[in-house]
């Protein structure tokens, strides 16, 4: 009976029409081009300067990086784990691939936080944006990151950047709310202070509004931050080079011991990442 | 007091509505309807309708009210900071209603600074940083707003915490640096709204006595937001008190004490009102006294110098009164070498016995120059009562001598 009812119903060609959308897309090849020419260069400056950089001057900017973040309360365990590990990445032969996985995510990291920031301060000062962004953010994190290759493979070609368009798109809903809600949570007394002494709107902006708004929205850039790292192995499916490629290999060959050696590289990465954004999160006082 | 100074601030029929059918809620207000009302027919909160009032130029005005009777709102729309639904806000002549965001922003930076309740300042700043704030946005260059900064803690008696953060600071202290950013500015209207509500009992009187203190030596139009009658009467050169978004009286301290305006003012003031209470017993001060068997002019003026008062009260070796003499008349009988202080003596003294209530005194108080003079069926001159200490302890404080 229910068959019958809804065998009677024309299917809905929602597949088909979203092949046509993309088909339609790829007409615009010169646009698509120019993206990728872009995205594709701030890669390789990366990729360039990771490259040209002795990989024992690598781990001894890492750790004083570390030291100089961490420099009101500095935290020994983590200098030693970063070193350890870096050593390791190094003696496990994947160091390249550490610096090309390093490089996705720092690109894509940058371009959802250019991107998400603005989007996100434009919520927190529009309800109209807000309504509209706030259904696209949840679709853009839940659909499966997977979907996001396809297109983006006959839209932008195989290797990085495709990889890193998908992983922004991924990666970026957490800096938008985060910005969103850090800025919508600021005071409404601060807020009116900021006015009554008579603040530009760019004023109240930047005087006001992001600096408190300021530990929610590197919140929301870390998160970005660890989504992207979380979207390696899956761009390498596309061509994206990388930890997540020798992971990916692993599976088809059946090495789990290849593959667990290059997951842990990716954890060790991970957790740098995590702890040094984390640090800069912290509100630091001026020392007196 | 207040026929001969200039309007500052004139507000005219100031209105604000919040929500949609204004034109109809406006309307019920004016036919008496209250608040819950009118939000259940219309669907719109009042805020304020037709206040009408003018603050003079140099003035303390408080505007008193419970919590919703409108009186944030108000205050609010005098800097726009509400867009009012209607009406006009004057500064100097000049209707606010009228500027564009630009015009509207200088008034805001040069004319008038707001000080908030929770003081509102900026938590990732300095002390110093917060009261350069109002500067830093006019582009004033560093070492001149760190000047005027620093010249604007002093006065609020807060220096040497420049580099600290507001949350390592006491509420009072807080409230000083909120003061503080609001003069840093030099505006000529200060906006006070519920400045020191959030402060303990202690620190609110010690503001208060600053305030008083700084206006003495700045005098500037002073607008403050109080739900507190002990702080408004303390305070307020005129109050102002509203109630469910309507004006119900506007008058000095002793004309709202002394004449409320209906029930309401009355029910308002009858937790302060002592004046039935306090007898001149109570509320009088010792006066300065010079004996009239020992003194002569020269040593009068110079105990009434070293007093610094105007009027000396003259007794006889039993402390019975003569009279009061004026200090222009002594220092010219000091010129003419005269030692004859009866033939200044101003006999008409206003006299009181010690178990009168203050109420029925009220009137002539406030009427005479001279104070009254407390004396016993002796004719013994007991004390004498000021004005002030009149308010002050109507007002719920103690009574201090100042001698």
């Amino acid at each position: 009976m229910n068959s019958l009812i809804l065998g009677s119903i024309p299917k809905i060609p929602l597949a088909h029409w979203i092949d046509s959308f993309v088909d339609w897309l790829v007409q615009f090849t010169g646009f698509f081009n120019a993206i990728t020419n872009f995205i594709g260069s701030i890669n390789n400056a990366f990729q360039w300067v990771f490259d040209i950089i002795p990989i024992w001057l690598f781990i001894v900017l890492v750790l004083a990086l570390t030291y100089y973040v961490n420099r009101d309360k500095q935290n020994w365990g983590l200098l030693i784990f970063e070193f350890l590990g870096l050593l390791l990445i190094w003696n496990l032969d994947f160091w390249r691939d550490m610096t090309q996985t390093l490089t996705l995510v720092l690109t894509a990291s940058l371009i959802a936080l250019v991107i998400g920031i603005p989007l996100g301060i434009l919520m927190a000062k529009s309800h109209t944006a807000e309504i509209i962004l706030k259904p696209i953010l949840d679709f853009m994190q839940t659909m499966p990151a997977f979907v996001y290759l396809i297109p983006a493979v006959a839209l932008f070609g195989i290797g990085m950047v495709p990889g890193i368009v998908a992983s922004v798109i991924f990666a970026m809903p957490p800096t938008v709310r985060m910005t969103n809600m850090g800025i919508r949570e600021v005071p409404a007394e601060l807020i009116e202070a900021a006015d009554s002494f008579g603040s530009t709107e760019w004023q109240k902006l930047f005087k006001v509004e992001l600096p408190i708004a300021k530990t929610s929205l590197m919140a929301g850039v870390n998160q970005s931050m660890m989504l992207s790292l979380s979207m390696v192995v899956i761009a390498s499916m596309i061509g994206a080079m990388g930890l997540g490629t020798k992971v990916y290999f692993a599976v088809g060959r059946n090495d789990a011991g290849g593959g667990f050696a290059a997951g842990l590289s990716i954890v060790i990465l991970a957790i740098i990442l995590d702890r040094l954004t984390q640090s800069l999160t912290r509100t630091r006082r001026k020392q007196h | 007091m207040s026929t001969n100074k200039s309007t500052k601030v004139e507000v005219k029929n100031l209105t604000k509505i919040f929500g949609k059918r204004t034109n109809k809620a406006k309307e019920l207000s004016r036919e008496g309807k209250d608040k819950s009302e009118i939000l259940k027919e219309t669907g719109a909160t009042i805020g304020v309708v037709d206040a009408n009032f003018k603050i003079n130029d140099g003035e303390i005005f408080v505007i008193m009210g419970l919590s919703g009777s409108g009186k944030s709102t108000l205050v609010r729309m005098i800097n726009r900071l509400i867009e009012p639904t209607d009406g006009e806000v004057l500064i100097d002549g000049e209707n606010l209603m009228k500027m564009d965001k630009k015009e509207l922003r200088e008034v805001r930076r040069k004319k008038m600074s707001m000080v908030f309740q929770n003081f509102g300042l900026l938590p990732n700043r300095t002390i110093l940083e917060n009261a350069e704030y109002g500067l830093e946005i006019q582009g004033v260059d560093k070492e001149t707003r760190e000047k005027k900064a620093m010249e604007a803690l002093d006065t609020v008696s807060i220096s040497g915490y420049n580099d600290e953060y507001p949350d390592q600071l006491s509420g009072g202290m807080q409230q000083r640096v909120g003061l503080a950013r609001a003069l840093a500015n030099d505006p000529e209207i200060l906006l006070m709204d519920e400045a020191f509500s959030a402060l303990d009992p202690l620190n609110r009187t010690d503001m208060q006595d600053e305030l008083l203190d700084i206006q003495e030596r700045l005098h500037k139009t002073i607008i403050f937001i109080s739900h507190d009658l002990n702080e408004a009467l303390k305070i307020g050169d005129r109050i102002m008190i509203m109630k469910d978004a309507k004006v119900i009286q506007t008058g000095t301290p002793e004309d709202i004490l002394t004449h409320p305006a209906n029930e309401y003012v009355e029910e308002f003031i009858e937790n302060v009102d002592r004046s039935k209470v306090l007898t001149a017993g109570n509320v009088m001060i010792r006066p300065m006294t010079i004996n009239i068997e020992k003194a002569g002019p020269r040593l009068t003026l110079k105990m009434m110098k070293a007093n610094e008062v105007s009027t000396a009260y003259i007794v006889d070796g039993d402390r019975k009164l003569l009279g009061v003499v004026d200090a222009n008349d002594v220092i010219k009988l000091v010129r003419e070498n005269n030692r004859d202080i009866k033939s200044i003596l101003q006999t008409e003294v206003p006299t009181t016995p010690e178990d009168t209530p203050i109420a029925d005194l009220m009137d002539d108080i406030s009427q005479t120059g001279i104070p009254f003079a407390v004396v016993n069926d002796k004719k013994q001159l007991k004390g004498i009562i000021v004005r002030g200490a009149v308010l002050g302890a109507l007002a719920g404080n103690e009574v201090s001598d100042f001698e």
